[in-house]
């Protein structure tokens, strides 16, 4: 059978989630037009991890009588699906000079979504964004491929040379050679030249400028001594450098990429536009930034408000998670404001726009998180580093080497050769492989366990850390409240409430059904209909027996007094004609593994701090319970940030490990950060490691990987600096001839690459105890804010 | 001597034969689902276009 969960649960959810999908209009505006009537939407599938997914994702959308083709992504998790928007109309319509006419197939795009939802998975659009980059890659790869041709043919007539070919046969394969090494570096080194001029113009270097000179001349030298019917021709060790190097050049671009589309294309699910009320009644859908101040906008239940406003009319709960990060929802009604992002739950809102789209509450945060980038955009990554010594110390090595010889005995040319045959053996060939390789063995590793790297700088920060700040809720909590003690309660009881609980999307009323049918109990429900939702108070339903009321005290006791509700996240009450039946108490659930891991990263000697934005009770409970010494309470934003940025000023590497939008700001002040994938796309975006699953042990494992993987850097740049130390002293007394320098150049890779490789055979890395298997990845159903 | 002539053009040809299949198979997207490949192998169901 399937591992995927997805089904059982679905069904009742896809009510409820019909509201979370993107509208046809969304759909419609990021669908690309191919022309005839057809028209391609991507969406992403963040669920989808095996064939049945495929396939039942792929059947689902091709029973959509509109869809001409859907193809399921499994290493992007993406979903192209080609849909038939006009169809050219049949008969005597067609008029022969303008050609076909169209009529519309009348799909509404949103049914694309639906098919999609029915089959259990959450969608979300994917507006493709890194274009440049994927075409990139594809150069790359093609570069990679030419100069692998080209080093492949030369190497072919090199060894039939080395191996003893009379001279004039050597002079014409070294002239085929040359042929065929001049488009391959054209071709491939572009990317080499491209960047090191890039750099030399601001009068700097990095690791390109050796390259780049090494392979110039060593092709020019070679060319010349062919004109004049020499024997050391380096045309082989010139094609190899470039295919090695085009390697790790196209690994490093990759590592960054893969996991930079599977983030941005979890959710992108910012409201594009919203219904703007007319004076005269009219409505009308229009984009976000289209609306101006004081114009009207509806908000159905389910809706996420897109811009800053007050409330005219109507009442609902808000999720305002967004904003606080705590899942413990508002209640709103006339002349209460309202903050874009946030989700209405159970009311439908109009509300009066008293901001535009661009001076939002969520567009304060992204000007506060472009503040903060610092610690990030500071870091120099360890191959530029060590480029930096590299590169003077072997440019300077060739030119005393082209003196000394010159000196020495008076034959400049054979100083010349000398010194290129340095400049030759010294490129940094093993040097550009070594970090990318490691890189990307270590990304994949990671990936597995299904955390997402965003570049490999990251990794190198990760191990440098000495100090880890949590927030709460939704990053040591899930943010989601459980119920307790509900096996305690009447089944029956718990059959009626649950019944009733299926119709409202309020979170207590959701975790309360899902807890009755869940794993634990799988009670049976008790289907009632009629039932009607009162924002801000609850859900009530006539029955034979009476009035059921599922909701706050107040309002299921009919209680008048405005007594005060305790803590928002805590109790619900079923109730029949006023007469309380059952109490459900509610706590937020720590994430699976959360005190061993903070136990365990404790031992490590990191120092740890809670930093959230609720309560200082709740939050100094939670900690004592974790035995997190280090909290602040009631932080804002900004505040949040403020910590990291003193961290990083103090001279300390601090960790941020947060989900909300409020800790998105300090998600990019910090040295390095992380998120889980129930975060809010800013703070998805924001941070450097993205984690899929529910437990908190991806943190010391993502921690545990990118110190393995520094020191594997460290042990490559040991190797290539050790066979410098044995070769370099062979070119300098001028012994360096090209048979010598090709296999040296290919053993060191290879060693370096072999070295890489040692990684998924490493063993002591932290191990998922007692379960077997991993569990699919769970994503909240709330959307996300795009950038 | 004579038969590298031959030989020669025949090797490149060849090598530029397996170069040109790589380019036209990056080209047409055999290596944008890598994972997913594997999987569709073992779905028993008919994967080919309506004929």
């Amino acid at each position: 059978m399937s591992c995927c969960a997805a089904g059982s649960e679905a069904a009742l959810d896809l009510e409820r989630s019909a509201a979370l999908l993107p509208s046809s209009e969304e759909i419609r505006l990021a669908s690309r037009d191919l022309g005839e009537g057809l028209f391609q939407v991507d969406f992403s599938v963040p669920g989808v991890h095996c064939g049945t997914c495929i396939t039942s994702i792929e059947t689902a959308l091709k029973r959509v009588p509109a869809v001409e083709r859907a193809r399921v992504n499994l290493s992007t998790r993406r979903v192209g699906v080609v849909w038939r928007a006009k169809r050219p109309a049949e008969g005597p319509l067609i008029d022969a000079d303008a050609g076909p006419v169209f009529e519309d197939t009348g799909l509404d795009p949103v049914e694309l979504a639906r098919a999609i939802a029915s089959t259990g998975y959450s969608c979300h659009l994917f507006t493709p964004q890194d274009a440049a980059s994927d075409l990139l890659l594809k150069q790359l790869i093609r570069a990679v491929a030419v100069s692998g041709f080209a080093a492949a043919n030369i190497m072919l007539l090199s060894v039939s040379v080395w191996s003893g070919a009379d001279a004039s046969t050597r002079d014409l394969f070294h002239w085929i050679s040359a042929l065929i090494a001049a488009p391959a570096l054209i071709y491939g080194g572009r990317f080499f030249y491209q960047s090191a001029w890039a750099v030399l113009r601001h009068g700097r270097s990095n690791m390109d400028v050796p390259i780049a000179i090494g392979i110039t001349l060593s092709y020019f030298s070679s060319l010349w001594e062919t004109i004049h019917h020499g024997e050391h021709a380096y045309f082989d060790a010139t094609a190899s450098l470039l295919f090695f190097l085009l390697i790790g050049r196209a690994l490093d671009h990759m590592m960054r990429d893969r996991a930079r589309s599977a983030i941005s294309g979890l959710a992108r699910l910012n409201p594009r536009g919203a219904t703007v009320v007319g004076a005269d009644g009219s409505r009308d859908y229009r984009l976000v930034d289209d609306i101006k101040i004081g114009e009207i906008v509806a908000i159905s239940a389910g809706e996420r408000i897109a811009l800053d406003g007050v409330v005219v009319d109507g009442a609902s709960d808000l999720d305002v998670s967004i904003v606080n990060g705590e899942s413990a929802p508002r209640t709103v009604g006339p002349g209460d404001t309202v903050q874009a992002g946030t989700l209405s739950l159970t009311g439908s809102l109009t509300v009066r726009a008293t901001a535009q789209a661009r001076d939002s509450f969520l567009s304060e945060i992204i000007r506060l998180m472009e503040a903060a980038e610092g610690g990030k955009a500071r870091y120099r990554r360890i191959a530029d580093r060590a480029a930096q010594l590299y590169a003077p110390v072997v440019h300077l090595l060739a030119l005393s080497s082209f003196i000394v010889w010159g000196l020495y005995d008076g034959d400049w040319k054979h100083a010349l050769m000398v010194a290129i045959a340095v400049l030759i053996i010294t490129c940094p060939c093993a040097l550009g492989l070594a970090v990318p390789v490691v890189q990307v063995v270590a990304a994949g590793k990671l990936f597995q366990r299904g955390i997402m790297v965003k570049d490999g700088s990251a990794m190198e920060r990760l191990a440098l850390i000495d100090a880890i700040a949590f927030d709460k809720t939704g990053t040591l909590t899930l943010g989601r409240p459980v119920p307790v003690d509900i096996g305690k309660v009447n089944p029956d009881m718990v059959a009626i409430a649950a019944g009733l609980a299926a119709h409202s999307r309020h979170p207590l009323s959701q975790s309360l059904w899902r807890a009755a049918t869940g794993n634990l109990l799988r009670g049976p429900v008790r289907s009632i209909a009629g039932v009607k939702e009162i924002p801000g108070s609850g859900v009530e339903a006539e029955a034979p027996e009476g009035r059921y009321r599922l909701g706050n005290r107040r309002f299921a006791l009919g209680l008048n007094a405005s007594e005060a509700d305790g803590p928002a996240l805590s109790e619900v009450l079923l109730s029949l004609n006023g007469y309380g039946l059952a109490c459900f108490r509610f706590e937020d659930s720590l994430r699976p593994g959360a005190e061993a891991v903070i136990a365990d990263l404790r031992g490590e000697g990191l120092r740890l701090a809670v930093l959230s934005g609720d309560r200082s009770p709740v939050v100094s409970a939670l900690a004592a319970r974790l035995g997190i010494e280090e909290q602040q309470a009631e932080l804002s934003p900004a505040d949040k940030a403020r910590f990291c940025a003193s961290e990083q000023q103090a001279g300390r590497h601090l960790l941020m490990v947060g989900d909300g939008i409020n800790d998105a700001p300090a998600l990019s002040a910090a040295y390095v950060s992380m998120a889980p994938a129930t975060a809010a796309d800013v703070g998805r975006q924001a941070a450097d490691f993205v984690f899929m699953h529910d437990g908190l042990d991806a943190v010391p494992f993502a921690i545990d990987v990118s110190k393995k993987a520094g020191q594997l850097i460290r042990e490559n740049f040991a190797l290539a600096i050790g066979y410098n130390v044995f070769a370099v002293p062979v070119a300098l007394l001028g012994y360096a001839t090209p048979l010598i320098a090709a296999v040296a150049m290919s053993t060191s890779s290879l060693i370096v690459v072999a070295n890489a490789l040692r990684l998924n055979g490493a063993s002591g890395l932290v191990r998922r105890k007692g379960k077997g298997a991993v569990p699919p990845v769970v994503l909240r159903d709330v959307p996300g804010l795009a950038i | 001597m004579n038969m590298l002539v031959y030989l020669i053009p025949i090797a490149l040809l060849m090598g530029g034969i397996g170069l040109a299949a790589f380019l036209w198979s990056l080209k047409s997207g055999q290596y944008d689902d890598m994972d997913g490949a594997a999987w569709r192998v073992i779905t028993d169901d008919d994967d080919h276009p309506s004929s």
